[in-house]
C-alpha cells in the first residue's frame, strides 16, 4: 500500500488542531487532518460552546425570573431542560459543520479515522480497529486533546455519576446535585444547574473557590454564589460515592479530619482533565508523556524530529485559545515563518462563565508579590459604574496589579457583568506591554463596563474618580 | 532546485548588515567565485562570492537596504537548464520572507510621506525604518530608562524586532555594555534633531552610513558617560629624528619608519612600564591588559576608524611600520575585518601631519586612555637657563577617570616622554 504523502498531518480536530491545519493551508502546505469523532473537538462539540448555549438559558430565565424589577410582568415561566439541551446541541452541530465548510475551503484533506504514529514520519489510519490507509508526513502535530479525569472507584458512569459530557445532555434537572471540584467546568455547571433549581453543593479540595483565581476574587465569587443558594465546602475532600436506587451518598472529610455524608441525585465530577495520550503510537517514536501530557519545548517540538504537540494535550493551561495560538506558532515555525515568537504564558487570559462572570490575565496580587514585585493594586466595584446599574447587575469588580517600579500591568483580575468580554482590553495591554501610563491616557467610551477598568487603574494610583 | 543566496555572517558576532551594492544584476550570469554583492557591516565592507554556479534569477533585498539578517534570502540563482517557473516554488515558500511578496524589495528612498512597515527581510532589526525609529514597548522604555540604557546598543526579540522587557532584562543581566548611573534621565539617548528650522538655510543631506551610526554611537556614549581629564606635556623630538633618520639611511627601500610608528614604539614601551594605565572600564571590574594593543586612529574616507597594532609591545619599528601601513590601507577600502578593529587596549590619534599643534581626543571606550599627538614644529625653549630652538611636540592624554586616576596618567605621560627624548632607551 503506497502511502499518501503530506507536507503536514495534524491529528486531531480541536481548536487546536483545525486552526493548525488552516494555517498551514494558507502558508502553502500540503495537509491532512485526521479526527475519529467530531470536526471542532471537544470544544465546540462538547465544551465551550455548548456549556455557553446552556448558560445563556440560565442567564434569560434569570432575567425573565426578575423581570419585574424591570418593570416588565412575566406570569409563567417554564424550564424544558430538554428544550434547551436542544439548543446547544443544536448550536454544537451548527459550528460542527462550519468547521467542515473551513477546511474543505482551505484544500485540508479531512480524514476521519484514528491515527496512530508507526514512527519515521508514517502514520496509519485506523477505522473499527483496522488501518484503512497509510500517511507519509514531513511534519505531524499531535493535538487529540483531553478528557475528564476520573478518580478510581468514582468513575462517571453516565446515570447517576457525571462527567460534563453527560452534564451537557442532561435529561432532568437534578433535584440535589453535588459538584466535586470548583474550577471553570465544576463552577459553570454548578451555577447552570442551581439557577435552573437545583439544590447545589459544590465541593472543593484547595481552601477556596476558583483556585486558580486571586484570592479576592475567589472570595467575592464565594459569596455571591452562596447569596443565590449554592452550598459551597472548601478544603474538603471525597472519599468514596455509594451509588443506591434513590441517589448517591458522597462520603466527603473535612480539612480537620471531619468525616460527614451528602446524599444527592446526580453528581457532577469535575476534577481536572487528562491528556489522550493513549493508543497513537507514540511507543513507535521518541516523544516523551509527563503525567498524561506530552512534553514540548517553546515551539511545541516533541523529542521526536518532526512531531510536535499543541493544546490540552501538551501543557497547562489548558484554554482552546491557548491551543488555536499553538497551532498557528508551530505550523508558522514549521514553515519557516519570519517574526514568529513564542506564546507568553502571562497573557494567556481565563474565563468562567459563571453568573456573576470570572475573568483574569496575568499574576494574582499574591503571586505578584512572591515573584518579588512591589505592587500597587487598583479595585474598583461595578456599583461605581453607571451601566452596570442600569443593567441591573452591579455585583463586582475590577481589580488590578501593577509593579510599583516599571508600571508594568502585572495582572488584572475581574469578576461581574460581562467580564468575559472586557478582560481582552487588558490582555492587548498586557501584550503591548503597556504600563499604567497608557492605560490612563486611553478613553474608554461612556456609558460601558468597561470605564471600570479604566477608573481601577486610577485606583491604582489613588485617583478614582467615582468612588 | 534554485539555489537561495543568504545574508552571509562576515564575523561571528554579526547578526545583521547593510546590503550595500549589487555587483550583478538579474539575469547575469554567475561563476563560481563571481562577486555578487557588496556587505557593510558597522565597520567594514565585504564582497559576497557565489559559491555556486547559475543565473541570477532574482534579487530579493535592494541595495541599500539596512539592518538584513544574518542568513535572511538575499537573492536566488537558477541551475543551468532551469527557467523562471522553477522560480515560483521558491519564491512562495515561506522562508525567512515569507508574507512579504517578492516584488521589488524596498529601495532606500521611499516614496514622499510614504511611512509603510519595514518589508519582511529588515524586519528583524529593530532600528528597521530609514528614520533610525527604535521599536520598543512602553514598559521597556521605561525600564531602560530606569536603568540607564541606551535603546539604540539594545536589538529587540519581540514581533518585528520590537524592543520588549525581555531584552531589557537579559541587557541587565548581561552587565549592559552601555549600563550607566542608574539615574540617567529618560531623555538621555541622544534624539537626532530632525526637526526643521524655518531659518535654516538650504542644504543637502546625506543618509547616515552604517559606520557614521557607529561613530556617533559610540563617541556620544563615551562623551556621555566617561568622566574624561587631560594631562598635556611638550616632548622634544631632536634625538627621535636623528634616529629615525639614521634607521631609515640603513633601510635601503625595505621599510620607512614615521614618527608616528615612533610614537606607538614609545607609548607600548611606557604602557609595560605603567601597566595601570594600559587599562579599560567595565562595571564588572576595571580589566587591566597584559600586552599593549594600540588602536591607531585612521582617517579613512568612509570615516574614523582604529584598526588595531596587537602586541606593539613586543614588536620592532619595522614591523609596527608595515603593520600599520597596511592596515590603513584596508581601512581605506572598507575592507577590515573585526579583528582588525576591536578590543585595542590603548588608542593614539595622530593630527600632526594637519599642523595641529594640540587637541584633546575622545577615549576610545572601554580603552580608559588616549593619546592625542599634534605637529613636531621648531619651537623657542630653555636649556640651562638660556633660549635655544628645539623641534617640539605637544601630546596630550585623555584618560577615563572611572579606572585611572590623575597620577597614573601623569606617570604614563611621564614616562613616554623620556622615551620620545632619549628614544635609544626603548630597547631597554
Amino acid at each position: 500500500m503506497a502511502a499518501q504523502e503530506f507536507d503536514l498531518v495534524v491529528v486531531g480536530s480541536g481548536p487546536g488542531g483545525y486552526v493548525a491545519a488552516i494555517r498551514a493551508a494558507q502558508l502553502g502546505l500540503d495537509v491532512a487532518i485526521v479526527e475519529r469523532e467530531h470536526l471542532g473537538g471537544i470544544c465546540l462539540n462538547w465544551g465551550c460552546i455548548p456549556t455557553k448555549a446552556l448558560l445563556r438559558s440560565a442567564e434569560v430565565y434569570h432575567l425573565a425570573k426578575a423581570a419585574d424589577q424591570y418593570g416588565l410582568k412575566i406570569r409563567e415561566i417554564e424550564v424544558d431542560i430538554n428544550a434547551i439541551v436542544k439548543r446547544s446541541r443544536g448550536i454544537a452541530k451548527q459550528l460542527n459543520a462550519g468547521v467542515g465548510h473551513l477546511l474543505k475551503k482551505n484544500k485540508v484533506e479531512v480524514l476521519m479515522g484514528h491515527a496512530r504514529l508507526l514512527g519515521g514520519g508514517r502514520l496509519a489510519v485506523e477505522v473499527d480497529g483496522v488501518s484503512v490507509m497509510e500517511l507519509s508526513a514531513k511534519n505531524i502535530i499531535l493535538a487529540t486533546g483531553a478528557r475528564a479525569r476520573d478518580l478510581p472507584g468514582m468513575e462517571a458512569d453516565g446515570k447517576q455519576i457525571w462527567n460534563y459530557r453527560h452534564a451537557l445532555v442532561a435529561d432532568s434537572i437534578p433535584k440535589k446535585l453535588l459538584v466535586v471540584g470548583s474550577g471553570a467546568i465544576g463552577i459553570e455547571f454548578a451555577s447552570f444547574f442551581n439557577e435552573l433549581g437545583s439544590d447545589v453543593t459544590v465541593i472543593e479540595v484547595l481552601d477556596r473557590v476558583l483556585p486558580v483565581e486571586d484570592e479576592e476574587i475567589s472570595a467575592m465569587a464565594h459569596k455571591a454564589f452562596e447569596k443565590q443558594g449554592m452550598r459551597l465546602l472548601t478544603g474538603v475532600q471525597v472519599k468514596g460515592l455509594k451509588k443506591a436506587a434513590d441517589g448517591v451518598t458522597a462520603a466527603i472529610e473535612t480539612a480537620d479530619g471531619k468525616a460527614e455524608t451528602i446524599t444527592v441525585d446526580r453528581v457532577i465530577m469535575a476534577v481536572g482533565i487528562v491528556g489522550n495520550v493513549e493508543d497513537l503510537g507514540l511507543e513507535n517514536t521518541a516523544v516523551k508523556v509527563d503525567r498524561s501530557h506530552v512534553v514540548v519545548d517553546q515551539w511545541l517540538a516533541t523529542g521526536e524530529p518532526g512531531v510536535y504537540a499543541i493544546g490540552d494535550l501538551a501543557a497547562p493551561p489548558w484554554l482552546a485559545h491557548k491551543a488555536s495560538h499553538e497551532g498557528v506558532i508551530c505550523v508558522e515555525k514549521i514553515a519557516g515563518v519570519a517574526d514568529v515568537h513564542p506564546l507568553v504564558p502571562m497573557n494567556i487570559p481565563g474565563c468562567t462563565y459563571c453568573h456573576p462572570q470570572v475573568a483574569s490575565v496575568g499574576l494574582t496580587e499574591a503571586a505578584a508579590i512572591a515573584a518579588g514585585h512591589k505592587v500597587r493594586v487598583g479595585r474598583f466595584p461595578f456599583i461605581g459604574n453607571g451601566k452596570a446599574i442600569a443593567l441591573g447587575d452591579p455585583e463586582g469588580m475590577v481589580k488590578t496589579v501593577f509593579d510599583e517600579t516599571t508600571g508594568e500591568l502585572l495582572g488584572a483580575h475581574m469578576i461581574g457583568p460581562e467580564v468575559t468580554e472586557l478582560i481582552q482590553g487588558y490582555v492587548v495591554a498586557r501584550t503591548m506591554e503597556s504600563t499604567e501610563a497608557e492605560l490612563l491616557h486611553t478613553v474608554f467610551p461612556h456609558p460601558t463596563l468597561s470605564e471600570a477598568m479604566h477608573e481601577s487603574v486610577l485606583d491604582a494610583m489613588g485617583r478614582a474618580i467615582h468612588f | 532546485m534554485p539555489i537561495t543566496i543568504t545574508m552571509p555572517a562576515l564575523s561571528p558576532t554579526m547578526t545583521e548588515g547593510t546590503l550595500a551594492k549589487w555587483l550583478m544584476k538579474e539575469g547575469d550570469p554567475v561563476q563560481s567565485g563571481d562577486l555578487l554583492a557588496e556587505i557593510e557591516t558597522d565597520k567594514a565592507t565585504m564582497e559576497v562570492e557565489s559559491i555556486d554556479e547559475g543565473v541570477l534569477a532574482r534579487i530579493l533585498v535592494a541595495e541599500g537596504t539596512e539592518g538584513v539578517p544574518v542568513n535572511a534570502p538575499i537573492a536566488i540563482l537558477l541551475e543551468e537548464g532551469e527557467d523562471a517557473s522553477a522560480l515560483e516554488g521558491v519564491v512562495t515558500t515561506p522562508a525567512p520572507v515569507a508574507a512579504a511578496p517578492v516584488a521589488p524589495a524596498p529601495v532606500a528612498a521611499p516614496a514622499p510621506g510614504a511611512i509603510t512597515a519595514p518589508a519582511a527581510p529588515v524586519a528583524a532589526a529593530a532600528t528597521a525604518d530609514g528614520g533610525g525609529r527604535i521599536l520598543s514597548s512602553p514598559l521597556a522604555r521605561r525600564m531602560a530608562a530606569q536603568s540607564g540604557l541606551d535603546l539604540v546598543a539594545l536589538s529587540g526579540s519581540g514581533p518585528r524586532g520590537r524592543i520588549v522587557k525581555a531584552d531589557i532584562e537579559a541587557a541587565i543581566a548581561g552587565g549592559g555594555a552601555v549600563a550607566a548611573a542608574a539615574a540617567a534621565p529618560a531623555d538621555a539617548a541622544p534624539t537626532p534633531a530632525t526637526e526643521a528650522s524655518p531659518f535654516e538655510g538650504e542644504f543637502e543631506l546625506l543618509p547616515l552610513t552604517t559606520m557614521r551610526k557607529t561613530i556617533a554611537r559610540r563617541m556620544s556614549e563615551s562623551k556621555r558617560e566617561a568622566p574624561h581629564f587631560y594631562l598635556t606635556m611638550d616632548c622634544e623630538l631632536d634625538d627621535l629624528l636623528a634616529l629615525r633618520k639614521d634607521l631609515n639611511d640603513r633601510a635601503d627601500g625595505a621599510y620607512k619608519i614615521s614618527v608616528n610608528d615612533l610614537v606607538i614604539k614609545a607609548a607600548a614601551v611606557a604602557l609595560m612600564k605603567v601597566p595601570a594605565a594600559n587599562a579599560g572600564y567595565s562595571t564588572a571590574g576595571i580589566k587591566f591588559y597584559k600586552t599593549a594593543d594600540i588602536s591607531v586612529a585612521v582617517a579613512s574616507e568612509r570615516g574614523l576608524i582604529t584598526p588595531v597594532v596587537r602586541n606593539a609591545n613586543g614588536k620592532g619599528l619595522e614591523a609596527i611600520s608595515k603593520e600599520v601601513r597596511e592596515l590603513a590601507q584596508k581601512a581605506n577600502d572598507g575592507k577590515l575585518m573585526p579583528e582588525d578593529y576591536q578590543g585595542g587596549s590603548f588608542s593614539i590619534s595622530n593630527l600632526g601631519m594637519y599642523g595641529v599643534k594640540q587637541f584633546d581626543a575622545v577615549i576610545n571606550t572601554p580603552q580608559a586612555c588616549i593619546l592625542a599627538v599634534g605637529a613636531g614644529e621648531q619651537r623657542p625653549v630653555v636649556k640651562d637657563g638660556a633660549l635655544a630652538i628645539a623641534m617640539v611636540m605637544s601630546v596630550t592624554l585623555s584618560v577615563d577617570h572611572r579606572a585611572v586616576d590623575g597620577a597614573v596618567g601623569a606617570q604614563f605621560l611621564g614616562v613616554f616622554k623620556g622615551l620620545i627624548q632619549d628614544p635609544l632607551t626603548m630597547l631597554l
